[in-house]
C-alpha cells in the first residue's frame, strides 16, 4: 500500500502517478454535491447556463454532512453511495472535472470516462464521518442553499484520508481486492 | 399498578438516539480490534484502524460516528402491568426523536417516498411494540442508515429449497451489496413466520450481541457456516478486498406455514449503533 500526498487542483501528472489501492492524503479545496445538485448541474448544462463552480481540475465529494454543532466547522461528513451519481458523472468529467470522492462501485460508463478524460475516483471510508470531519478546516455553502444537506459546499481539507479506487489505467480496487482475497 | 409518564419516555428516547449516534459501544470497538488481527489485507487492516480512530474522535468531539444518523428505529417491550400516563405513546416516541435529532445535531434523513420532501425532524420513527410480562418498559434504539438498509430483502422460498436455499439467498445479498452497505457488515437473517414476520425477525437478529449464538445448536452452527462463507467472498472492509466482510451473522427463526419458507436478510453497516434503557 503506497501512501501519496496530493493537493488540488489536480493536474494530469499527479493523476498519472495514482494507482488503485494507493492511500492518499488530500489537501486543498473540494466541493460537495449529491443527487439533487448533480441533476441541477446537468439541467444547467443543457440550457447552456454557467455552472456555479468551474469544474476544471476540481474534485466533487458525494457527501451530505450532519449539521455542524456550535463551534465546529462541520458535523460528521462521510461519503454517500456514488452509483446514484453515475448517470451524471461522464458529462461532468468531459467538462474538466478531475476527481470524485465517494463509496461503492462505479458504472462501466464512468470507468471509461475516467480513463478517457484522465480522472480519478477516490474512496473515503463510509461510516467514518467523524474521522473525515477532522480533516475539514473550512466549510462554505456556495450554491443551491435551498437544497439543505444537498447544497454545494466548498470544503477546505487538510490531509483528508482516501484510497484510490479507479485509476486512469482501468484498474478497480474493488475488483482487484476481492479477486485477491476470495477463497 | 406502576405508572410511567410519557414525559419520561420522551427524554429517554431523546438521550438514547443522541448517545447511540455519537458513542459507539465498547462491544463494537472490541470487535473491530479483533477484526484487525483476523484481517489479512493491509488495506483492510488500515480501514479497520480508521474505524476505531473514527469512533474515538466521535466520542471526544461529541459528533456522530456517521453523517447518516438513520431512520429512528425503536423497539418497545412494554410490561403488561404498566399504566402509561400523559400523551399518546407513539407521539411521545416521535417527540423524543424530534428532540434528539434537533438537540444532538443529527441529520434528518426522512422524506416523502415520491416528492422526496424531507419531513424536517426525522419523524415518523419506526416503532415495534411488544407486550411482555412485568412492570417495566425496555426501550432499544437502532438508528439505521440507508446504505445498508437498501441491501435487505424478503423472499418467499419454496420449502424444498431448505437450508441450501437460505444460504444461497444470504450470499447473493451480501455479494449484491458488495462495498455499498459499508462492510464489515452484520447480517440479520429472519427465517419462518410469514412475509412481514420474517423481516421483523431479521431486524431483531441484528440486536443480538456480537458473538452470541442461537440457542438451537443447528442454527448456531448455521450462523457460523454463513459467516465463514461470507468471509470467503473476498469483499473485505469497505469492499477493498479482504477476509473480514462480516463481523457476525445472527439468525432468528419461528414456525411458518406448511406451504412456505419465508426468509428475510437485513444488513447492518459497521456503524452498528444500538442503545437501550429500562424504565
Amino acid at each position: 500500500m503506497d501512501i501519496k500526498i496530493i493537493t488540488t487542483p489536480l493536474d494530469d501528472e499527479v493523476i498519472k502517478g495514482l494507482r488503485a489501492g494507493d492511500k492518499v492524503f488530500l489537501t486543498g479545496f473540494i466541493y460537495t454535491a449529491r443527487d439533487a445538485a448533480h441533476k441541477r448541474f446537468i439541467d444547467a448544462i443543457e440550457r447552456n447556463e454557467p455552472l456555479p463552480i468551474d469544474l476544471n481540475g476540481q474534485i466533487i465529494y458525494y457527501c451530505g454532512p450532519s449539521p455542524a454543532p456550535p463551534g465546529k466547522v462541520i458535523g460528521a461528513c462521510g461519503p454517500t453511495t456514488s452509483s446514484r451519481m453515475d448517470a451524471y458523472s461522464p458529462r461532468l468529467l468531459s467538462l474538466g472535472l478531475k476527481g470524485m470522492i465517494g463509496k461503492g462501485k462505479r458504472s462501466q460508463a464512468v470507468r471509461e470516462a475516467i480513463t478517457k478524460y484522465n480522472a480519478v475516483y477516490f474512496g473515503a471510508t463510509g461510516g467514518a464521518g467523524a474521522l473525515l470531519s477532522k480533516s475539514v478546516v473550512s466549510s462554505e455553502v456556495i450554491a443551491y442553499e435551498d437544497l439543505g444537506p444537498e447544497a454545494i459546499v466548498k470544503l477546505g481539507v487538510d490531509k483528508m484520508p482516501l484510497f484510490v479506487i479507479n485509476d486512469i489505467y482501468g484498474n478497480d480496487l474493488y475488483e482487484m481486492g476481492t479477486a485477491q482475497y476470495k477463497t | 399498578m406502576r405508572e410511567i409518564h410519557t414525559d419520561e419516555i420522551i427524554s429517554v428516547i431523546e438521550r438514547l438516539f443522541i448517545d447511540a449516534n455519537i458513542n459507539l459501544s465498547d462491544e463494537m470497538l472490541a470487535r473491530f480490534t479483533r477484526a484487525i488481527d483476523e484481517e489479512k489485507s493491509p488495506v483492510g487492516k488500515e480501514v479497520l484502524r480508521e474505524l476505531i480512530n473514527n469512533a474515538e474522535i466521535a466520542k471526544k468531539e461529541q459528533i456522530p460516528i456517521c453523517q447518516d444518523t438513520g431512520l429512528a428505529v425503536t423497539f418497545l417491550e412494554i410490561g403488561q402491568d404498566i399504566h402509561i400516563t400523559g400523551s399518546n405513546l407513539e407521539d411521545a416516541v416521535a417527540e423524543g426523536v424530534r428532540r434528539g435529532y434537533r438537540n444532538g445535531y443529527l441529520r434528518k434523513s426522512c422524506c416523502d417516498p415520491f416528492t422526496r420532501k424531507n419531513t424536517g425532524d426525522n419523524t415518523p420513527p419506526i416503532i415495534h411494540t411488544k407486550i411482555v410480562p412485568g412492570e417495566h418498559i425496555r426501550i432499544v434504539v437502532l438508528p439505521k442508515g440507508g446504505g445498508s438498509e437498501n441491501y435487505g430483502e424478503v423472499r418467499m422460498l419454496v420449502p424444498s429449497q431448505g437450508r441450501e436455499g437460505v444460504k444461497s439467498f444470504v450470499l447473493e445479498m451480501v455479494k449484491k451489496g458488495g462495498p455499498n452497505p459499508c462492510p464489515p457488515i452484520i447480517v440479520g437473517v429472519g427465517i419462518g413466520g410469514n412475509f412481514e414476520m420474517s423481516a421483523i425477525l431479521s431486524k431483531e437478529a441484528l440486536m443480538v450481541p456480537m458473538g452470541q449464538r442461537n440457542n438451537d445448536p443447528a442454527m448456531a452452527e448455521f450462523e457460523l457456516e454463513l459467516l465463514e462463507e461470507i468471509n470467503k467472498t473476498g469483499i473485505g472492509p469497505q469492499g477493498y478486498g479482504g477476509t473480514v466482510t462480516a463481523l457476525d451473522v445472527h439468525i432468528k427463526t419461528m414456525p411458518c406455514h406448511i406451504a412456505s419458507l419465508p426468509v428475510a436478510v437485513n444488513i447492518q453497516c459497521h456503524a452498528h449503533r444500538k442503545k437501550e434503557a429500562i424504565l
